[in-house]
């Protein structure tokens, strides 16, 4: 799974294969290739090295799924969908600075809502209720840390 | 909502800015390593963000750094920390690391914690990273988490897909044990989630072997119908956009593909139909979602029904194909795209066959007026998969019309099938001969090799057509413009039959010589050299213009071409010529005609096989057309029934490969179809030394069945080897000779190289010069890791008397020669018979023989190592016999074979634990039995 933006800058990418380093960079460069020369009122499938590519364009941001030929393509396309409806309301309304500035959270969203390639829960509420849990602890942690913090100030630990 | 700490992302930009600074990889280096030392002194968030910053933009450089912190992070406490460290993990680990050795026991702490978000982190981690070394420390943890009775729903379904993951790196590794059974019983759990990913894990499982888990059909049936039932109400979250659960739907349909069709299918058809119907109802929503979500279980329950494929769906199939079509003229592309993709499938059913011919008019238009290349392409795939004897005619010609302005990328394939159909369907052969002479007009650079030359085996082998043949490439070849490809062929169909049409005063003799000189200064030399081939065999069928043709072969641009090649076939062909003055008869025999050529598989099939394994089926497949015929929905359609049985059955019999070579060495096209051949090929290889000598291997059969003897010989050198095999270690002993009497061999090297499965080192070197008359030893050692099926290849170079030596001599080393014997009586090798009979683990062949003789046969099956077992069959005459390969691990092979005497068949059946040795024994086995 690739996230890139109109002008071809990748990102997020996200394998559910092991490939090594190199041949990654290189399929990432010409998915996005390809992709970006079509047109807009082409398919969102696109034949690709034995392979299908399953697109998308929202606003600014194209998000890319590389499937096997018989996996169903409208599924694919309804994943991505389902993908981008929880970053936005996880952000609220969510922008290419979001995933910017943001990627581990986005990484954290794909975690749970994708596991091996495979939808892992296709309910909206479950997947941001785990990451507000996850939210949760981080938040407990700093207030921890926060609090230690002041205690050694005043040198009482 | 995560907020970014201001003065965290302005230090951040800084850093970013002086890191693009830095000359050199050092440079950048020593700033990442200040900009940590800082850092990690500081508080935790902007750690953390730095951290993230440093993995994902910089993992280049720093990989040793960033590792081991990472590490450090995921042992923390801290639940941040831990997260952040898992992550850095999961993005930048890939196959190969160590790293992965320092962090299973910190994933196994998270396995074990009682904090289900920790397991879930680590499960995470697991299957992101997913390789070999994970599944052989977890593989046995995870069906634990996956089927206790306490786990919440969240990491059963993590757990699940992890093990997914796993099965896939490593599928040898599956565990046993109880779990397999109860996972099956996961498609009933009450949190959708959970189904849905455990419906994935099953459908990989089931994969391999779905016999184990045939099981999943009744929990799945079930499951499908109470969610295509239920209103979108009922689903809460799951429902998506007014479809109840539309992936998990798509899953369990997919599912369901795995397995033959249940006994009791009812309840499925009743699903089925319900989905079709639901798909037709008005949309509860004008967004596109709710449109696509519907489609996508709709196209999928179509897939379904495809698989059933009986008597019972058949109304099914026809109603999926009318709701296709109305797919065809939809405004959405990807519908469009879709409904040509599904429908070609729908096509090769016996059903709904007829029932998609009643497209053909849209999907032509959609082939004419579609602006989507992709779409485009389904529309061909589609026109062939409905291609008969009826419509042929209209869609090869709607092909080579499209042709002419189709996209460079799908050329090739286009031709490919418009000349498979047009020959496969051809009832007149004049309109085949039109048809690729045609498509090599509109698109020679695309027409393959395969192509011409099958039709030139067609018409070789077919009388009636020749002199029309002969006709049209000549009317061809006199055009202006003309393909190379086309004189190709006019050339070779001149040559053979040009003297059908020499009659008429317009393509007499000479003007067909003329003709072909034209074309000929303007061609590769291949092409030269067939031209060249084509005026003997000129000369042997007109005298009358001898002089005009052997002026050409004389002429000095030949006589002295740089190219050899043609050079020596000038010269020969010139020599062969002269002698037919005295002796006429030489030439004709040397030059009769070809002899039609033998029947094999049609090679532009095997071709397009090899780009498109599914849609070669749809014609490869003769029952199709032959089962439709019994059906009352064939019987409808306006073919004339009766004739077209014996055309069509011989046709693909009939017509057989030119050039095909057998096996593996590909020899040069032209040249092997030449009568003359064995004349012009005595020229020894004049290899350049840049380029990588041909592979000798010729040789290997021989070893087959005996370890030691002469693996290669020339003039001037003589290799011989000596193997001994001992369990999965082998030691290969060569011997080089200098045969000649006078000039050593020097800079001599050589060299065997591993491959994939069977490791290769040297033992003893060979040496350096190799001096007159004297013969040196050269020993290395092969040690087998898992069945292989090629050969280690020798490379040998040297200097020998200024010319330059280089060969590559594969050494023949079999599978076969690291087994060891199995002795087990009648009931031992039954039950492990049985044991193996899944259907990738057996292979089989049926043969002829030139003589059935026990012993011979014994004696082949244990000089290749296996043991022959005696008294096993219950039928005397059947052999029986086992034999275990060793590697890494053993591989257990079991082997009967059963001659059949008055027809001097055997059929030779091979069941071993690994799928490709099976076939690799039965593939050698059978060239010696025969």
């Amino acid at each position: 799974m690739i996230l890139f933006s109109r002008q071809g800058k990748i990102r997020l990418t996200k394998w559910f294969h092991s490939v090594p380093d190199k041949e990654r960079k290189k399929i990432s460069r010409d998915i996005v290739n390809t992709v970006l020369q079509r047109k807009p009122k082409m398919s969102n499938f696109v034949d690709f090295m034995g392979m299908k590519v399953v697109y998308k364009r929202y606003a600014s941001l194209y998000f890319c799924c590389g499937v096997d030929q018989d996996e169903n393509e409208l599924e694919v396309l309804e994943v991505i969908h389902r993908y981008v409806e929880i970053l936005d309301k996880y952000f609220g309304s969510v922008c290419e600075l979001d995933i910017i500035f943001n990627f581990e959270k986005a990484y954290f969203v794909i975690d749970e809502y994708l596991l091996a390639g495979q939808l892992q829960e296709s309910s909206k509420k479950k997947v941001l209720h785990a990451i507000e849990a996850a939210d949760q602890m981080q938040e407990e942690d700093q207030e921890q840390e926060v609090t230690r913090s002041i205690l050694e100030e005043f040198g009482l630990t | 909502m995560p907020t970014v700490a201001k003065d965290g992302m302005r230090g951040l930009a800084v850093f970013i800015s002086d890191i693009r600074n830095c000359k050199s990889k050092e440079a950048e280096t020593k700033r990442i390593n200040k900009e940590l030392a800082t850092r990690l002194s500081m508080d935790i968030t902007k750690r953390n963000t730095f951290v993230n910053c440093y993995s994902s933009f910089y993992s280049g450089t720093m990989l040793t750094i960033g590792h081991i912190e990472a590490v450090n992070l995921l042992s923390s406490n801290k639940y941040t920390e831990k997260q952040i460290g898992y992550l850095f993990i999961s993005v930048l680990l890939n196959d190969g690391n160590d790293l992965v050795n320092l962090i299973i026991q910190n994933i196994k702490n998270d396995l074990s914690s009682r904090n289900p978000i920790h397991v879930n982190l680590a499960l995470h981690c697991i299957a992101n990273v997913g390789t070999r070394e994970m599944a052989e420390a977890f593989f046995n943890e995870i069906p634990k988490l996956l089927i206790s009775k306490e786990d919440i729903d969240q990491v059963k379904q993590s757990a699940a897909l992890c093990m997914l993951r796993l099965y896939r790196a490593a599928p040898d590794l599956l565990p046993n044990g109880d779990w397999q059974n109860r996972v099956v019983h996961l498609l009933n759990d009450s949190h959708l989630g959970v189904v849905t990913a455990a419906s994935s894990l099953i459908h990989a499982l089931a994969e391999g072997n779905p016999e184990a888990y045939s099981s999943a059909v009744g929990f799945a049936v079930n499951r499908l119908s109470r969610i295509v039932t239920s209103t979108y109400q009922d689903l809460q979250d799951y429902t998506y956009y007014f479809v109840p659960a539309p992936w998990l739907s798509c899953k369990l349909l997919r599912l369901l593909q795995l397995f033959p069709p249940p006994s009791e299918q009812a309840r499925l058809i009743e699903c089925l139909e319900v989905i079709l119907n639901k798909a037709q109802e008005p949309p509860k929503s004008k967004k596109i979602q709710h449109s696509n979500a519907k489609n996508s279980v709709l196209l999928e329950a179509i897939n379904l029904i495809i698989h059933l494929d009986n008597d019972a769906v058949c109304p099914l199939l026809v109603r999926a194909t009318n709701q296709l079509g109305q797919f065809l003229n939809h405004r959405e592309t990807n519908l469009r795209y879709l409904a040509l993709e599904s429908l070609a499938q729908l096509a090769q059913c016996d059903f709904s066959r007829e029932a998609v011919k009643k497209h053909l008019d849209t999907v032509i238009q959609a082939l004419k007026t579609e602006r989507d290349v992709s779409v485009r392409q389904r529309a061909v795939d589609l026109l062939y998969a409905m291609c008969d004897r009826s419509n042929a005619e209209r869609i090869v010609q709607e092909m080579l019309a499209y042709l002419e302005a189709a996209d460079y990328s799908i050329r090739e394939e286009m031709v490919l099938k418009t000349a498979i159909l047009s020959e496969k369907y051809a009832t007149d052969y004049n309109w085949y001969v039109d048809v690729i002479l045609q498509l090599i007009r509109v698109a020679g650079d695309y027409v393959s090799e395969e192509v011409w030359h099958r039709v030139i085996q067609v018409v070789t082998n077919r009388e009636d057509i020749q002199g029309y043949a002969a006709k049209t490439c000549f009317d061809a070849l006199q055009q202006p413009a003309c393909h190379e490809n086309m004189v190709k062929v006019g050339g070779y169909i001149l040559g053979e039959f040009g003297n059908l049409i020499a009659g008429d005063q317009r393509s007499a003799p000479l003007i067909q010589f003329q003709l072909l000189q034209t074309r000929f200064h303007l061609c590769s030399s291949t092409t030269r050299s067939l031209i060249l081939s084509a005026y003997i065999k000129m000369i042997n069928l007109f005298p009358e213009i001898k002089t005009e043709i052997e002026d050409v072969l004389r002429s000095d641009v030949l006589q002295k071409n740089s190219d050899i090649e043609l050079q020596q076939r000038a010269l020969e062909y010139f020599k062969l010529s002269a002698i037919s003055a005295s002796n006429t008869e030489m030439l004709a025999t040397v030059l009769e005609e070809m002899p039609p050529f033998p029947e094999r598989e049609s090679s532009i099939l095997a071709k397009l096989k090899k780009k498109k394994p599914a849609a070669a089926k749809v014609i490869e497949s003769p029952t199709n057309e032959d089962k439709a015929k019994s059906l009352p929905v064939a019987k409808m359609s306006n073919d004339p029934p009766i004739p077209q049985a014996a055309p069509q059955q011989s046709s693909q019999d009939l017509l057989v490969d030119i050039f095909a070579t057998p096996n593996t060495a590909p020899a040069p096209a032209a040249p092997s179809a030449d009568p003359s051949y064995g004349m012009t090929n005595t020229a020894p290889a004049a290899a350049a030394p840049s380029e990588p000598p041909p592979l000798i291997d010729s040789h290997c059969q021989k070893f087959f069945l005996k370890n030691s003897g002469v693996l290669y010989e020339d003039e001037n050198l003589q290799i011989g080897i000596k193997m001994e095999f001992r369990e999965r270690l082998g030691r290969i002993q060569l011997f080089y000779g200098n045969k000649s009497s006078s000039v050593d061999i020097s800079s001599f090297k050589a060299d065997v190289g591993s491959i994939e499965g069977l490791n290769i080192s040297t033992h003893q070197e060979a040496p350096n010069t190799i001096t007159v008359g004297s013969q040196f030893q050269h020993i290395v050692n092969a040690e087998t890791t898992k069945d292989f099926a090629l050969f280690p290849i020798l490379s040998i170079s040297g200097i020998y008397g200024g010319q330059h030596l280089s060969l590559r001599i594969a050494l023949p080393v079999y599978m076969t020669k690291f087994s060891a014997t199995a002795t087990m009586d009648a009931n031992q090798f039954f039950q492990r018979w049985r044991g193996l009979e899944k259907p990738d683990q057996q292979s089989q062949a049926v043969f002829k023989t030139t003589s059935i003789n026990r012993e011979a046969a014994s004696g082949i099956l244990s000089s290749c190592g296996l043991t022959v077992l005696e008294g096993v069959d219950p039928n005397k005459e059947n052999h029986v016999a086992a034999g275990i390969l060793h590697s890494v691990t053993t591989i257990g092979v079991l082997l009967r074979l059963e001659p059949n005497a008055p027809s001097s068949m055997y059929r030779l059946t091979i069941r071993s634990s690994v799928p490709a040795a099976s076939e690799n024994i039965c593939r050698l086995l059978q060239s010696h039995l025969q």
